[in-house]
């Protein structure tokens, strides 16, 4: 089977790339444009380690594939942080250890980001029921939900400031 | 990379005609909506189509659109997170609303639809016992042109559709809703998100102006190889004001028509007796909402 050129939009930038049709969009990412940030970690959309968001959707990129992704806007880990400057969201996990391993870490931004974007005020529980589909086996959640809150309340004071 | 995806091709019409079309000349070709469950399946080798036609492409697939009769139509591959978005929608239908982003994570629900999940045949997906509840149709495409059918009549058994060679499900429709008019979902599991029913529930109703039920659906799902229009217990509400006597006889009739197997999830037994209970759960939601509505 011949290989596809697609082209998107990744993280702001064009980017283009050949692919397979049976190719994920996630070994796409990781295998022909080199950002490796996000994770395998069930290959069965359980985990969540693979997140990305795709025209403003969170979606695990494992249960995509790379053919459908002609023509979309897509956001990776790579793309959060501002050069040297980290994203808010990553800085509170760094303060509030809401990581150990780190395998987790990429798909909870992300997903992290996805919920902000679309509730700059989350409640604790709203927080917990958007990011149920990333699992984490080191921390417990509660680091996690504490940064993504915390980073949630400095988002809305910065945009106060602005 | 399983081998299993390796010799796929794949497929993005931009037409109806151009999709069937194509669906015709290959054979093992599966129809590609949301994907999460098709690229689950296909990466464990329990699916191995030579080709997958997505359909999102397609004008209709994706999207929500009202009619000016006060129906809605919902394109089969709209993700559930569209489907939570549409206010108008959840105002109408809070029950499918409410049934469909019970499925999987929000990274589920950025692509997971309602063509997909009835497609999928499981017996214990969420949406459908919803969309039979609101007597929603199915508008089918495919070589002898277009045709519509109640959702009820799609899934013939676990993972098999009654649709034809190179028929696929474009879009949904859903009835406009007279006044005093409500519906609602629930299934049971055992934690409390990402599982997949035990028990599924649906009840869509119509009230008369003295409170009474003028008319009820009622649809089961994990409990039978298909999800289940049981119109015996929609019957059992008519007339009544869910009184203890009709909640009785709902719940009764919701228990004669489980046919469940037993397996990690639930017992038979336990199916049957949770069939009922949330019959007569989601009926009473149904209801307070209708009422609340007059």
């Amino acid at each position: 089977m011949s290989k596809k050129h697609i082209t998107a939009t990744v993280n702001g930038d064009p980017a283009e790339f050949l692919t397979d049709p049976g190719t994920t969009l996630l070994d796409a990412l990781r295998d022909e444009l080199g950002l490796t940030g996000s994770k395998e970690g069930c290959g069965s959309g359980d985990c969540g380690a693979c997140s990305v968001i795709v025209d403003g959707r969170l979606v695990c990129s494992c249960l995509m594939l790379a053919v459908e992704a002609e023509g979309r806007r897509i956001e990776t880990i790579e793309g959060l942080a501002h050069g040297s400057e980290l994203h808010p969201l990553q800085q509170k996990f760094l303060e509030h250890a809401a990581l150990q391993c780190g395998f987790c870490t990429p798909g909870l931004l992300v997903a992290s980001k996805a919920l902000l974007d679309a509730n700059p005020d989350p409640t604790e529980e709203e927080a917990r029921y958007w990011l149920a589909g990333n699992l984490c086996r080191c921390t417990g959640y509660d680091k996690v939900i504490r940064a993504v809150l915390d980073a949630a309340a400095e988002m809305r004071q910065e945009r106060r400031v602005a | 990379m399983g081998a299993s995806l390796a010799q796929l091709d794949y497929m993005a019409p931009s037409s109806v005609d151009e999709a069937v079309k194509a669906l015709m000349a290959s054979s093992a070709a599966k129809v590609l909506a949301g994907g999460t469950d098709l690229i689950v399946q296909m990466r464990a080798g329990r699916a191995k189509p030579g080709a997958v036609l997505d359909l999102k492409r397609i004008a209709g697939a994706v999207g929500i659109r009202r009619e000016a009769d006060g129906g809605f139509v919902i394109g089969a591959a709209t993700p559930g997170a569209a489907i939570g978005e549409h206010a108008a929608l959840a105002q109408a239908w809070p029950g499918v609303v409410e049934a469909t982003n019970l499925i999987g994570s929000t990274q589920i629900q950025g692509r997971a639809s309602l063509g997909g999940n009835l497609c999928n045949a499981s017996p214990a997906a969420d949406s459908v016992p919803a969309m039979i509840a609101a007597r929603a149709i199915a508008v089918i495409v495919g070589p002898k042109g277009r045709r519509e059918a109640p959702v009820e009549t799609i899934q013939a058994g676990p993972g098999r559709t009654t649709l034809g060679p190179g028929e696929f499900i474009l879009e949904f429709k859903l009835p406009a809703r007279p006044a005093r008019s409500a519906d609602a979902y629930l299934r049971l599991i055992p934690r409390t998100e990402m599982d997949i029913a035990v028990v599924g529930a649906g009840v869509s109703l119509t009230l008369n102006a003295d409170g009474s039920v003028a008319e009820a659906y009622v649809s089961l799902g994990a409990v039978a190889p298909t999800c289940l229009l049981v119109a015996a217990a929609g019957q059992a509400l008519a007339g009544t004001k869910l009184e203890p006597a009709a909640l009785d006889a709902l719940d009764a009739a919701a228990r004669a028509a489980c046919n469940p197997i037993s397996d990690k999830r639930g017992t038979a037994e336990y199916r049957t007796k949770i069939a009922g209970v949330l019959a007569r759960r989601s009926a009473q939601i149904a209801y307070d909402r209708a009422k609340a509505r007059a």
